[in-house]
């Protein structure tokens, strides 16, 4: 090839590839985006959580229903009230209907493991919310509960274990036993624990996540062991009793409360005015677009347990410090946004 | 009348109150020889504060198991009034209206209880029964439309006192059930409507006979225990300040049930007094703090409170057989 017929080409290649890019930016279509949209158009999104009364349903199911209704989906909700059974016919029937995709929170790991399993192969995609069932389906949207459970005794051992001047005793707290949220931060717990043989467990009871119950749990160890370090309550809406017995007990100062939530304004206010000292926040509403994501992957890709994800959602460690930059929302805009 | 009652609480050595009083003793004495702690002052009243809820409920209870009836409705009356209320002042409502809305709310409804079984004249269970999903149903409805958890604003001022004050070193919950329980000591024991509380509970038909205004009685009977659930609303609410509408559906009402059978009032009315009730929410009390004390699980806590329970009804049908004497029609 002589240099000439080489400029010839080169000059040729350089026009034709100069009129590609003139065309392009003439058309320019994302030929991804058309696909992604029809497998969301007119799609239907069933949300069964086990109660759509309380501020983290409603925080999730308020952020996916607005995402879903904006690319053209179909949003139902319905609420079982916390009762398993009515729960379970819920789904029974849901299956029947064949909706695109269920997001649901299981009660506990067992309960709806096999309906889920179903739904899964009768095509339907299935997102689990913060409690993990005993089956894994398209995806699993929320914290990492045995990493949090590790992080918070790590806060107990740094506050109240070895070279600490402290009694060395803390106290656990935990929700309904066979939920995951406590099942699964227990066992992260004691993990931890079980390596610093110092900390003295000396409660560990149900509460069943009734604050009540917390607090007369609370009030009668804190009677047995005056000189407790710190609790370890599982979730806020439980804590808030824990926290009120020992404000009470006027030993606000010397108990460290931790527990774990949504971040609701609720929470805040509780943290600013001392019942608790920590909080591990897993942004429900985060959450939700978590849950968003999931049903977008779950759609794009075939649903119907094509995919299998675990989606843990980030969390982060809220004290007075830092209260008052984090996103404190609001149930009752969510609340709103659901009905 | 007051004679039956007596001969009843005599047939046998042991009444059921005396068998589940004396286990309650036996109970406090183990644990006050083996459980550190026990004893002390502070523990007590954390022991008897603890109860002090289930107490008031079961004295509303008490009042309408009297009448021949029973009140499943309480739990949920307490729970959407009381929500109500915080809800109001969380809104900007004066403390004081606010409160009055919602006993006002609660006497209603238990005024509608009253009027289901008095003048419709439906089976109080199943009356009461409905009337607690309407009662928790309209509530969520249409009064507690958003999180099913409402938390105490801090304009509820002095009212929150209710569940957290202390009034010369013991708490207020404990003083109310007290003074609560010697009002319907009284009401039974001087006034009018509680004698014919005692009549109509051991034969209605007699009594209305006899020139008792049965209805309207039963109608009070049950806006007294609507009184009571407002009452242990208030301080469930101040006492963890915020007023959680889920526990309707916990077995509470079975709780309050509980204490109030466990100490010997009869299901089919007209026999027991105050005194029942105490006993067993005494019992109840002194087993959940020294099981708590000795760290037992919640359901395996659960499983030795049924299993007393089932102890205190054998020995009671043991050691007084039902016959035609203490057999009553309509026995549960």
């Amino acid at each position: 090839m002589t240099l000439r017929t080489f400029t010839k080409a080169a000059a040729c290649a350089a026009l034709t590839l100069g009129l590609a890019t003139a065309a392009q930016a003439q058309d320019p279509s994302d030929p991804f985006r058309g696909p992604a949209l029809e497998a969301l158009e007119g799609k239907w999104v069933a949300y069964l959580p086990i109660s759509a009364g309380f501020d983290l349903a409603q925080a999730w199911g308020g952020v996916v229903k607005e995402e879903a209704e904006r690319y053209g989906m179909k949003f139902t909700v319905q609420d079982p009230n916390w009762v398993t059974d009515a729960m379970s016919q819920g789904m029974t029937s849901l299956i029947a209907e064949h909706p695109d995709v269920i997001v649901t929170q299981n009660p506990d790991t067992q309960s709806l493991a096999r309906l889920l399993m179903q739904a899964n192969k009768a095509g339907i995609a299935v997102v689990q919310m913060n409690m993990q069932g005993a089956v894994q389906t398209d995806a699993y949207v929320g914290p990492d509960y045995v990493d949090m459970g590790h992080k918070i005794a790590n806060l107990a051992v740094e506050t109240c274990g070895e070279g600490t001047d402290t009694s060395h005793k803390i106290s656990i707290v935990q929700g309904v036993l066979t939920g995951g949220v406590s099942y699964f931060q227990v066992q992260g717990i004691m993990e931890v624990l079980n390596e610093h043989p110092e900390i003295e467990v000396v409660s560990s009871q149900a509460a069943d996540w009734d604050a009540s119950k917390a607090r007369a749990i609370t009030e009668t160890v804190l009677q047995q062991n005056p000189d407790l370090c710190a609790i370890l309550d599982m979730w806020d809406g439980q804590a808030i009793g824990t926290g009120a017995a020992v404000k009470q007990a006027g030993m606000a100062d010397k108990v460290m409360v931790i527990t774990s939530g949504g971040g609701a304004k609720s929470t805040c206010d509780l943290i600013r005015d001392d019942t608790f000292d920590v909080v591990y926040n897993y942004d429900a509403p985060g959450m939700g677009r978590d849950a968003w994501t999931a049903i977008m992957i779950a759609l794009q890709n075939g649903g119907g347990g094509n995919t299998k994800t675990q989606i843990f959602s980030p969390t982060y460690k809220m004290t007075k410090e830092n209260v008052d930059a984090a996103s404190c929302w609001d149930a009752e805009t969510y609340a709103a946004m659901l009905r | 009348m007051k004679q039956s009652t007596k001969r009843t609480m005599s047939i046998g050595a042991l009444s059921q109150e005396k068998i589940v009083f004396a286990i309650t003793v036996a109970m406090f004495l183990i644990f006050a020889v083996f459980l550190n702690g026990f004893l002390g002052a502070n523990n007590l009243l954390a022991l008897l504060r603890s109860v002090s809820v289930l107490g008031i409920l079961g004295l509303g209870m008490l009042i309408v198991v009297l009448g021949r009836g029973i009140d499943l409705s309480m739990v949920a009356n307490m729970a959407i009034s009381v929500a109500w209320t915080i809800q109001l002042v969380g809104n900007g409502m004066g403390l004081g209206p606010a409160l009055a809305i919602g006993f006002a709310f609660a006497l209603t409804m238990s005024l509608i209880c009253g009027l289901l079984v008095a003048y419709a004249e439906i089976s109080a269970i199943f009356a009461t029964l409905a009337m607690s999903s309407f009662i928790y149903g309209f509530g969520r409805a249409n009064l507690i439309t958003g999180t099913d958890v409402v938390y105490l604003p801090a304009s509820f001022g002095w009212a929150s006192q209710i569940g957290q004050g202390r009034l010369a070193g013991i708490p207020i919950p404990i003083l109310l059930a007290v003074i609560l329980a010697v009002l319907v000591y009284l009401f039974l024991k001087l006034s009018k409507h509680g004698w014919n509380t005692y009549n109509i509970g051991d034969n209605a038909t007699a009594a209305r006979i006899t020139g008792i205004s049965v209805r309207p009685t039963i109608v009070l009977q049950y806006m007294l225990s609507g009184t009571a659930a407002f009452v242990a609303g208030l301080i469930t609410a101040t006492a963890v300040q915020s007023m959680n509408t889920r526990i309707v559906n916990s077995n509470m009402i079975y709780d309050v049930i509980l204490i109030v059978v466990l100490g010997g009032v009869s299901l089919s009315g007209g026999r027991g007094t105050v005194r029942n009730v105490i006993v067993g929410t005494l019992l109840i009390g002194v087993l959940v703090n020294g099981m708590t004390i000795m760290d037992i699980q919640y359901t395996i806590q659960n499983v030795i409170k049924s299993i007393i329970l089932l102890m205190a009804v054998i020995a009671d049908s043991v050691l007084n057989p039902r016959d035609e004497q203490t057999g009553q029609q309509g026995d549960i």
